[in-house]
């Protein structure tokens, strides 16, 4: 991962070649979801699907509810109103439904939030041995050979406090990862990085979405967006204001309030 | 001056002072043990999410924080013992030691699952939160992941009840339990010539069993805290 290739200009264009194409198939689909937060009216009527096979980047001012939407598809955030379905199947009440449930949407988020008194292994390793009943030597091989792939298997034995920002962040990535995730939601992966440490997380990501992960980001990583998105999704005051693939919408935004975004922060 | 100090060696002769104050530590031993374990399932039930259990252990906690040892204590030998019959052991000295210990471990429960409930609040919320997206559930989570830094983070304010309890066992004198401070309500009726000295040898003993337990917590609580 030290070899971040840093490309200075947006590279154009989608994931590449070679990629297999999202199947069509909705694995998360969201319909008319309300949310409130006391007065704040933060989810206006969001209707929204990611295909199997999809990389969903949300951009947009900050307020615009992008973290709760993000957080609301794990119930980490529970609704007003509307439904939200995983692989077809309504997401649970809470209970034992929605632990299996979280089971299959890998989460990564702004601060980490590493197990702060267990290991890097025993943090990627504690899912598959409490929740999928791993057998514990099965689960370490498993979580060394993730934190092979995100290059910082030399700190298997650390605590997370003593890793980089950029290496917990790519130990979060590595402990979603070993659930075996149907999608994986990412908000705001980067925003707490040191910038140094930023273009490790994303070259990971990229990654993961050649793979042909299922992802849901949420970011203000412009670059991931045009390189990595199938479809950027542009939310502002609650809602989905836009959403076109990424060479579409950077290029020729339609909504006023998108170009006003994006001339905000693409002028510098 | 050298009478007074024959007269005060006499009274270790008479009275054993040591076997006096090991009944307390048995006390603080047994009733420390019930008491974390007792308030840890009220720390448990205060952050659940059902809400019948959260109350429940609101009430808990309330109502036997603010009543007085002594008064829990009457209580489970004058009605738990003497008007319902509730023993614990056909022998009479030991029935009061479990009746003591039952009213030591209630009481200080409360203050036990108060003093975690503070550890769980060092424990920034992104760590349950992160528990539950790997798909563990409550039980699990705060098993795993909660409770044992919410101990690690508590344990300043825990070694904190550990003393109140330690010097609160002398309340057992109430149940008929033969500790220290029983034995030194006895020593002065029978021995009020050497007042000054009984008072400064029970006050140095509790400062003898009391310091090494504030020592102990110091010392724990910068050894294990989290590192965040």
């Amino acid at each position: 991962m030290a070899d971040s290739s840093v490309t200075p200009v947006i590279p154009a264009g989608g994931r590449g070649g070679g990629v297999p194409a999202p199947t069509g198939e909705p694995l998360v689909a969201l319909t008319d979801v309300n949310k409130h937060f006391g007065a704040l009216h933060v989810l206006k009527d969001i209707s929204l699907t990611v295909s199997r096979g999809e990389v969903v980047v949300v951009i947009g001012p900050s307020g615009s509810g992008k973290s709760t939407l993000c957080r609301a598809i794990n119930r980490l955030e529970p609704i007003d109103s509307g439904t939200i379905t995983l692989d077809g199947v309504d997401l649970p009440e809470e209970g034992k439904a929605l632990a299996r449930l979280r089971a299959d949407v890998g989460m990564v988020f702004q601060s980490f939030n590493l197990f702060a008194h267990k290991t890097v292994l025993d943090n990627v390793a504690l899912g598959p041995i409490k929740v999928k009943k791993m057998k514990p030597k099965d689960a370490r091989e498993l979580a060394l050979g993730l934190l092979e792939r995100v290059g910082v298997a030399d700190q298997a034995d650390k605590l997370p406090a003593q890793l980089s920002g950029g290496q917990q962040q790519r130990v979060a990535i590595a402990r979603a990862l070993a659930m075996a995730p149907k999608v994986l939601l990412f908000d705001e992966p980067t925003s707490a990085l040191d910038p140094e440490m930023v273009n490790e997380v994303l070259d990971v990501m990229v990654a993961l979405a050649k793979e042909g992960m299922t992802m849901l980001v949420v970011t203000h990583e412009m670059g991931f967006a045009r390189k990595a998105a199938d479809r950027v999704v542009f939310m502002a005051d609650g809602q989905i204001v836009e959403q076109a693939d990424p060479d579409q919408f950077f290029d020729h935004p339609t909504s006023n309030r998108a170009k006003d975004f994006l001339g905000k922060i693409l002028t510098h | 001056m050298s009478e007074y100090l024959s007269q005060f060696a006499d009274l270790f002769a008479t009275y054993n002072v040591p076997l006096a104050f090991w009944m307390n530590i048995k006390l603080t031993f047994f009733a420390a043990i019930f008491s974390l374990v007792i308030g840890t399932a009220l720390a448990l039930m205060r952050i659940s999410p059902i809400a019948s259990l959260r109350l429940a252990g609101t009430w808990y906690v309330n109502v036997l924080r603010n009543t007085p040892l002594t008064v829990i204590m009457v209580f489970g030998v004058l009605a738990l013992w003497s008007k319902l019959g509730v023993s614990f052991s056909p022998n009479f000295d030991e029935n009061f030691f479990r009746l003591a210990v039952l009213g030591l471990s209630v009481y200080h429960a409360a203050f036990v699952c108060e003093a975690l409930r503070s550890g769980v609040n060092t424990v920034p919320v992104g760590q349950a939160e992160a528990a539950r997206s790997i798909g563990l559930s409550f039980l699990p989570a705060a098993r795993i992941i909660i409770l044992p830094q919410a101990f690690r983070g508590a344990i300043a304010p825990l070694g904190n009840t550990l003393i109140a309890l330690t010097k609160n066992t002398t309340v057992a004198a109430t149940a008929s339990v033969a500790e220290a401070a029983g034995l030194m309500a006895a020593m002065i009726e029978f021995r009020s010539d050497v007042i000054i000295g009984i008072f400064l040898t029970f006050a140095i003993g509790w400062v003898i069993i009391v310091i090494p337990v504030g020592l102990l917590t110091t010392y724990l609580s910068r050894r294990l805290a989290v590192v965040r």
